[in-house]
């Protein structure tokens, strides 16, 4: 009997699972909406800039000349995908980003979270934060380059400044977003101040924390790409500019295109280890229907 | 009025002497609650009823310490928990509340959620403290959600869940907060059984808030009635029913004399709120 329930909702294991995922993503319709969308961008950026070569599109390189440098072994315009350089340029700017959104992640959900938790630290810190908040990151590059020696200080502080801000603002609204309750049901129970932050102000304010990084990593790669635009000697976003600059729009499309690709794959790890770390919160929309 | 006596000897005798509270959120004084008093005995069932923002709930924030009160004082047997020169009664796992909506944390399971107390209050160690909430959750027929987290399961049970939470503390006294509100009837008179249960084996003394005048009678050994803001004490009504009671006492010739009583009582009331609502209106 119990042997009978027990097969009868057992569900794949290990590599099983991964098949049965696979082929459930296959027979589902969502992917051949997926494809059948990019294919319809591709063709109508072909159609502008080769197919019928529209006015000012015609300047640009096309989806036929990218990928033919992009997967060409000895490109015509430097960059493609057997190139060191490439290879060189997208690590230097990953790199970057660990640092910088690893930056911003350790400072700003700490403080957002004392930010939330305690009336002192928000009345100390929080008019400073949302006056220097709107100060756009482009305008903090001078600064940053008097402030910060070599070509990696700045990048890097431009990169974390941005993405601190959000860090610490949503850290500190999810804080201000959990329910009184919980923090009485804490009390009642005889918790200590540090048992309320660790197992209250801490999980209740995740799902927020985890909105705002991915906003954050998003926001990272964003002033990243502009400061290196400015003051670099390499990453994407200087092979943007620096292609640009040498007349070569071919690795300029491609570095655009890049970046595009390793953003979403980004934010897709930040979401991940957001669904991980909030099973609860996971489940709980499930069982919403979400 | 048959009551067992409890395994560990507590006694949660609770005694609130003319207690006033006024709010004084927007510089307009509000008064909640009005030179209330109330004895409640050790290992009673006390159940409160009243209109809807009457005061109840700061009576009851009051003695678990989440509100101040503004004159008065409240004991716990023969304590002070607060009064003159201490406004603000420490919260304390002695005086267990459950909330009106529910508050299971809803990042721990059921299991860790009961477990919480015993281990932050180092009573137990973490692993003694999870075997013994196992335990008890199975006790009250939640053996096999154990490990599911309160937004995966229905209400009845986070509400069940809620009150293991409470009970693994030993507490003296259980203040509930209408916790059965918007359930339906069903799993209401589910949760009374299993409240009752509780109560006969534990003898936790009770205070209970609602708006169900049936539920009042059904689970109390006294029904207070309290009136319209400020809160005041109007009339108390014992209920002599002999426990253990069941469902089929709801159809007793004394249950429902006692319910016209009750009604009569609260009907007035409600009737003076709702007038003073429209006042407040106008």
């Amino acid at each position: 009997m119990s042997n009978a329930a027990n097969t009868r909702i057992s569900e794949p294991q290990g590599i099983d699972m991964v098949f049965y995922r696979i082929k459930k993503n296959f027979t589902s319709v969502d992917p051949y909406l997926t494809v059948f969308g990019i294919f319809l961008w591709l063709f109508a950026y072909w159609v502008l800039c080769e197919g019928l070569q529209i006015w000012r599109f015609s300047k640009l390189p096309g989806p036929v000349a990218i990928s033919k440098d992009w997967f060409a072994f000895e490109p015509f315009q430097g960059i493609s995908i057997f190139t060191q350089e490439y290879y060189e340029h997208i690590r230097v700017s990953c790199q970057r980003i660990l640092i910088a959104f690893g930056l911003a992640t350790g400072l700003g959900v700490p403080l957002g979270l004392f930010m939330g938790w305690s009336r002192k630290v928000r009345d100390y810190v929080f008019p400073i934060i949302e006056t220097l908040r709107p100060i756009p990151i482009l305008a903090w590059v001078p600064l940053s380059i008097l402030l910060l020696p070599g070509f990696e200080g700045p990048v890097i502080f431009l990169a974390t400044l941005a993405s601190f801000f959000v860090t610490a603002l949503n850290a500190m609204l999810g804080v201000d977003s959990i329910d009184e309750e919980y923090f009485r049901a804490a009390g009642c129970l005889g918790s200590s101040k540090w048992d309320v932050f660790k197992n209250v102000v801490v999980p209740g304010a995740l799902p927020f924390i985890f909105t705002g990084l991915q906003i954050s990593i998003g926001v990272a790669w964003f002033s990243l790409v502009a400061a290196e635009m400015v003051s670099g000697d390499l990453g994407l976003g200087y092979l943007i500019v620096d292609a640009y600059m040498n007349n070569v729009t071919v690795p300029m499309v491609i570095a655009m295109i890049t970046l595009g690709f390793i953003g979403y794959f980004s934010s897709g790890c930040v979401r991940a280890l957001g669904n991980k770390l909030m099973a609860w919160h996971v489940k709980e929309l499930a069982q919403q229907g979400r | 009025m048959a009551k067992k006596t409890s395994k560990t000897a507590k006694k949660g005798e609770i005694s609130i002497k003319n207690v006033t509270k006024v709010y004084d959120p927007t510089g307009v004084n509000v008064m909640a609650v009005d030179n209330c008093s109330m004895e409640i005995a050790g290992g009673e069932v006390c159940m409160i009823v009243g209109p809807s923002g009457c005061g109840k709930t700061t009576l009851l924030n009051s003695i678990a310490g989440f509100h101040s009160i503004t004159e008065g004082s409240i004991h716990l047997d023969g304590e002070l928990l607060c009064g003159p020169g201490k406004p603000k009664a420490e919260q304390s796992a002695e005086r267990m509340v459950v909330f009106q909506h529910g508050a299971l944390f809803p990042w721990k399971t059921l299991q860790e959620n009961v477990a919480y107390g015993p281990t932050v209050q180092k009573a137990m160690s973490a692993s003694e403290a999870m075997d013994k909430a196992g335990h008890m959750l199975a006790d009250a027929g939640l053996g096999s959600f154990i490990t599911k987290f309160p937004g995966e399961v229905s209400s009845g049970m986070a509400r069940r869940a809620e009150i293991v939470r409470a009970l693994i503390n030993n507490p003296k006294v259980l203040l509930l907060d209408e916790p059965y509100r918007a359930m339906d009837a069903l799993t209401k008179q589910i949760m009374h059984e299993s409240l009752l249960e509780t109560y006969d084996r534990t003898g936790v003394t009770i205070f209970f808030i609602t708006h169900d005048l049936e539920e009042a009678i059904f689970l109390g050994d006294k029904v207070h009635v309290v009136t319209t803001r400020p809160c005041q004490l109007k009339k108390t009504i014992e209920v002599k029913i002999p426990r253990p009671r069941s469902f089929e006492t709801q159809s007793s010739e004394e249950f429902r004399k006692l319910l016209v009583e009750v009604n009569d009582a609260v009907h007035e009331e409600a009737v003076k709120a709702f007038k003073a609502g429209e006042r407040e209106m106008a």
